[in-house]
Formats: structure tokens, sequence, C-alpha cells
């Protein structure tokens, strides 16, 4: 085996799938049902709602009866179905910082944060790799984005629009 | 070839030769194939990539880039499955079990000149089908009210639910979690704010490019980051070896005309996706050939036919899409999304509304194909280098595209939001085992399921018999059922498989103690 099995891929798949439609029934609810012949905003909501807690009560409800047959390791959630924690941190931070830098510094350093981040991700990039390819982005951000489709963004904020 | 027909196909030319949509065509075939290439990047991810510079084009030639993206990504993903074995765009997974073999057999440059001769032909045979196809649909269709619309429409979704990859519950449970996201946003008829969160920018709706990026660009890195090894050894391949000898072709030509066959079969029914259609046709080359053992040691019948299914299918998947306004998989529906951008209503009007998307398409695929070909016999080489890229080279760079197209959409920063929260629950999800491509089409199809539903119900004045009342939704609805019935019915044979498969095991596990 080597990894450790956490939970039923299904069990939990059903309950996330019962959660977010109980969610959404019970918020449709306030958004007026209607009658049948009338329907309002509610209606529809409540119904895709309710479906989701029934498909996710059968998925749940299949993944007990199968683990009481007993199963192959494959439908257990394990370490290594999950994604990789320092790529889902690294990933996930250079969006955010893209954001960020774009909104306050301007394109070019967003460019480079969401590359440069994003490849520290993988194990095997080396900071120098990490640095080589953020330029490359750079250029590409200025040839095609700012150049080419003329992006709504300045390259630096303040100075740049008017290169 | 009747004079209307002919005559319409003549204009389709005349606008696809416009310098500008040639151009595109050209640029679309050229990027997807590039992008489908590349190691860890599928069609869809292409198309929603490309799709933000599409937004500034004319409809036509946006469309028409869009079509080129995709048949160029799908034949860039058989490169990889036939030269490095890599499954990564699961219509091709089924390639890799004869394309490879041959590949290390020195006959790769063969394999994928049998694959684009196949892909030409199929493609062909679906445009013709389509040319003919289309215009009867839509004036059938022409005649459908809410009702028969929402009947179709929850085919289409059920379909697609049902026959994509994975355990059909998990696709439904998906496809109703996409219409749960079309729900979001200001409702049609009343203006109440759905599920908007307090969020002014989610009052439109939520975006169908963030959507598309996220979960299948964002989540597919999030799963792939760490984990992909790519063996880019044994792949040489010239430009002379991509002629198949005499014999090759004998042996591809009727399992081509088979995978065409099989391709139009499965394209007719909206909903299910590409690779279904190419194991269906890889399973019939087996039943039918005389050496059925010798499949998986490089057979050519084994590339030629589900690669010819694929792009029949493909291009029949068109049909549903253009003349009823119901996407068959999540390629379309990202298709669909783009033409609604635009500004084009989808449905059963496009084509007498719309006359230059329609023909101007058709007469694009072809030239798109043409292209396609002259394209891949002087850049095989520059694919095969670009197959050798690292992916942890490329995510990086593909992050940045996702980002700043996702920006470009809106001009704004919220979109990026969005993408990362579809890209994690995308992650999240494909880790649970569930296969994520039904949520496209439940976002894309699901306000207009909802908008048919009411309005078929506030003209029957709630009377909900209307659906079965009406014959042809009644047909619709016949099939819906019969699709659960047998969706059922053979889950819970396979779970009977599996209980009596246990008792056997504990008898055996008795009988050692």
């Amino acid at each position: 085996m080597g990894t450790r099995a956490f939970f039923d891929k299904d069990l939990c798949g059903g309950i996330l799938i019962i959660a977010i439609g109980a969610t959404a029934a019970w918020a449709g609810v306030n958004y007026r049902i209607g009658t049948i012949r009338h329907m309002g905003p509610g209606f529809f909501p409540v119904a895709v709602g309710l479906a989701m807690v029934f498909v996710g009560t059968l998925m749940a409800a299949s993944s007990l009866r199968t683990s009481i047959i007993g199963r192959t390791g494959d439908s257990k959630l394990t370490k290594a179905s999950l994604p990789d924690f320092r790529g889902t941190a690294c990933l996930v931070s250079g969006l955010i910082l893209f954001v960020v830098c774009g909104k306050i510094l301007g394109l070019l350093p967003a460019t480079f944060a969401i590359v440069f981040v994003s490849a520290l991700g993988d194990r095997s990039n080396s900071i120098k790799n990490a640095t080589i390819l953020a330029i490359a982005g750079c250029v590409v951000a200025v040839v095609v984005f700012w150049w080419g489709l003329d992006i709504q963004l300045p390259l630096f904020n303040g100075w740049s629009s008017t290169l | 070839m009747s004079m209307a027909t002919s005559h319409n196909l003549l204009y389709g030319f005349e606008i696809a030769f416009q310098g500008t949509n040639l151009l595109c065509s050209f640029a679309g075939v050229l990027l997807g194939n590039l992008i489908g290439v590349l190691p860890g990047v599928g069609a869809l991810s292409a198309i929603s990539m490309l799709l933000p510079l599409t937004y500034a084009m004319h409809p036509v030639s946006a469309v028409m880039m869009l079509a080129g993206i995709f048949y160029g990504a799908q034949y860039g993903g058989a490169i990889g499955a036939i030269l490095l074995n890599l499954p990564l765009h699961p219509p091709h997974a089924v390639t890799c079990l004869d394309g490879y073999p041959m590949a290390k057999a020195g006959r790769g440059g063969a394999a994928l000149g049998i694959t684009m001769i196949a892909s030409f032909f199929a493609a062909s045979v679906g445009i013709v089908v389509m040319i003919f196809a289309s215009p009867l649909l839509t004036a059938f269709a022409l005649k459908f009210s809410s009702a028969e619309m929402f009947s179709i429409m929850l085919l289409g979704l059920l379909t697609g639910a049902t026959m994509s990859r994975g355990s059909p519950l998990k696709g439904i449970a998906m496809t109703l979690f996409g219409v749960l996201c079309g729900i979001v946003g200001a409702d049609l008829s009343t203006g109440t704010f759905r599920f908007t969160f307090g969020i002014p920018e989610l009052i439109q709706g939520v975006e169908l490019v963030p959507v598309a990026m996220g979960l299948f660009g964002v989540a597919e890195f999030l799963n792939n980051i760490n984990k992909l090894t790519v063996d880019s050894k044994g792949a040489r391949v010239n430009v002379s070896e991509m002629l198949p000898n005499r014999t090759e072709v004998k042996q591809a030509f009727w399992p081509m005309v088979r995978g065409t066959l099989v391709g139009t079969f499965f394209g007719a029914m909206p909903g299910t996706g590409p690779a279904i259609t190419t194991f269906v046709a890889y399973a019939l080359e087996r039943k039918v050939s005389k050496t059925p053992e010798k499949f998986g040691t490089g057979m050519i019948a084994g590339i030629a036919a589900p690669e010819a299914s694929t792009h029949a299918k493909v291009q029949i998947d068109f049909i549903p899409t253009l003349s009823l306004g119901v996407p068959g998989d999540a390629v379309m529906a990202l298709i669909l999304g783009a033409l609604i951008v635009q500004g084009i209503a989808p449905g059963p009007g496009l084509i007498n509304s719309h006359p230059d998307i329609f023909w101007g398409l058709i007469a694009s695929f072809w030239i798109g194909n043409v292209i396609l070909i002259i394209l891949n016999v002087p850049f095989i080489g520059i694919w095969l280098k670009l197959l050798r890229i690292p992916f942890r080279f490329l995510f990086p760079l593909a992050m940045f595209f996702i980002a700043v197209g996702v920006f470009m959409t809106q001009n704004s920063f919220f979109g990026i939001w969005e993408l990362l929260a579809f890209g994690s629950l995308g992650a999240i999800f494909s880790s649970l085992g569930f296969s994520v491509a039904p949520v496209l089409l439940g976002l894309v199809l699901g306000p207009m399921l909802e908008d048919n539903f009411r309005r078929a119900l506030l003209i029957a004045n709630g009377d909900m018999s209307v659906f079965v009342r009406r014959p042809i939704s009644c047909v619709f609805i016949m099939i819906c059922g019969a699709l659960l019935l047998g969706v059922t019915v053979s889950t819970l044979k396979k779970w009977q498989r599996s209980k009596r498969q246990a008792g056997r095991n504990r008898m055996q596990a008795q009988s050692a103690d």
C-alpha cells in the first residue's frame, strides 16, 4: 500500500454534493418558490438543490453498501489522489499575487510574480529556472498582450501608458 | 446535391475565403495544434485559454478561429498519444494502445500520417452529413415550443452526465452543480438576485471563461504538479516517414470507414463524449478483426478507427449545437458560450438569421482540415521539440496566460477570484473521482433549461403533463427515462457481480484458514 487511506471517495463526494444541494435548496426557499403556474425565482434552485441532495444520498449510500462488500484501494481517498501541497500553495498564491500586484504595481510585476511563484511550485524547478521563465513571461506580456492586444492594464502603474 | 445547398455552400466558401476569416481559421488551427501538442494541455484548456482572443473579433471570424483551435488541438493530442504514449487527452487514450507500439517500431510517422488521412476522411463525411442534416433538423426544430426545448435540453444534459467518464451518478451530480452555477445572478423574469452573496459582479452571472479555465486549466495543473512525469524518449520522426506505405493504407481503409460510421452514430446522440466514441470504435475493430490478439502491438486499424470516429463525432456534434442550440459536449458548450458572448442567440433560428456563421463555418471546416494537413508535414519536427518541453516549464507560463486571459474578458480582476474558486473546486472534485466536464454543460444549458421550463408551464397553465402530452417532447422524455433505467440496471448488475466476487473471496479466505 504505502499511502495511508483516508476516506471513501464516494462517501466524501456524496456528502459534499448533499451539502451543496441542501444549501442551495435552503437559500432557494427564501427567494419565493411561487406556484407551479407562476413560478417564483426560488422554484428552480429548490428543485436543483433537492435533486443534488437525492443524488448525493444515492452516492453515499452506494459507498456504504460497497464498503460492506469490500472494495479495492482505488475507491479510497489517499494522499496520492490529493493535489500536492507545495504545488497547490504556490499556484494559489501565484494567482492572488497576480491580482494584488496587478492592481497596485501594474502588468509586468504581476506577470513576474505569477510565473515566478507558480514555477517554484514544482520541486524540480530552481530559483534560476523560475527567474528565466518569469522574464520570458514578461517579454510575452509586453509583446503579445500590451503591444499586440492592447491590454487595459499599464506595464507599471503611473508612467508606462505613454511609452 | 440540390441547387439551394450548393448555392449556400458556395456562399460559405466565399465567406471563409475572405482575408480575415481565412487568417483566423489558419491562426486557430496553428495555435490549437501548438497548444494541443503541449503535454498536460487538452483541447478544452486550449479553447478556454484562447477564447478571450476572439472577443474583439467579428462573430464569424471568432467561431471559425475557435473551431480551428478545436481540431488543431485535437490533432495535436494524437501526436503526444502516438509518439510518447501520453494518454493525457481522453479521446486519444485508445490511440496510445497501438500508436505507441508503432512509434517504437519506427513507424510513428506512418501512424501520424494515417491519423491525418483518417481524420480528414471522417471530417469530410461529417461535414457532408452536417450540410444535409442541419437544415432538416432546423426545419423540424422551428416547430418546437418551450416544452420540446426543455425536453431536448434535459436529454442533452442527461446523456452528457451519464455517458461521460466515471460513474453516472457522479456525472449527474456534476451536471446539477453546473446548472446550479448557471442560476447565479439576476433572475430573468423577476430580477431577483440569486446566490450573488452581495457581490455586485455576480449579478451578471458566473462568467464562462473563468469557470472553463478554472476547471480545465488550473484544476489540471493542481492535480498534475509534482506528479506528471513524461518520458520523452524514443520520439523521432522524419517528414519522409509520414507517408504510410500501400499496405498500411489498405489495412487502414475499412477501419477508417467503420470508425467514421461509429462517430456519426454517436455524434447524432447529444451528450456522448468523444472518449466513449473512440472506445466503441476500437472495440468494434477488435471484434471484426481476424487477429484480435494482435491489437495493442501496433495494429494500424487500432489507430485509424478511433481517430476517424472522434473526428466524425466532433463534426456531427456541431449539428445539434448550431441547429438546436443544444451543445453535445463541454467543447461545444464553450463554442456556444462564445456565440452567446458575441450577442448571437443560439437555437433553431440561427441558420436562417445568421447564414454567414453556419455556412461559413462549414466551409472553414474543410479549409481548416486542409490547413491542418499542410501545416503538419513541415511542422512535425517543431511539434516534437514542443513535446519535449518539460511540464515544469510549461505550467507557470500557462498560469500567466490563463490569468491574463481571464482579466481581459472583462477588464477586471474579479474573474481571477472566480478562476481560483473553480480551480480549487475542480481539483477537489477530480480527486474525489468526479469528471468535471459536465459542469460546463450544465452551466451553459442551465439558464436555457430554466427559462423554457418556466415558459412551458406558464403557457400550459401549470399543467406538468404538457411535457408528455406533446408527442415530440414525449419521445425525448421517454428516452430520458430509458437512459436512467438503463444506467440503474447496469449499476445494480455491477453491484451484484462485485458482491458475488466478494463472497467468493471470503470463501477462499475461509478455506485458506
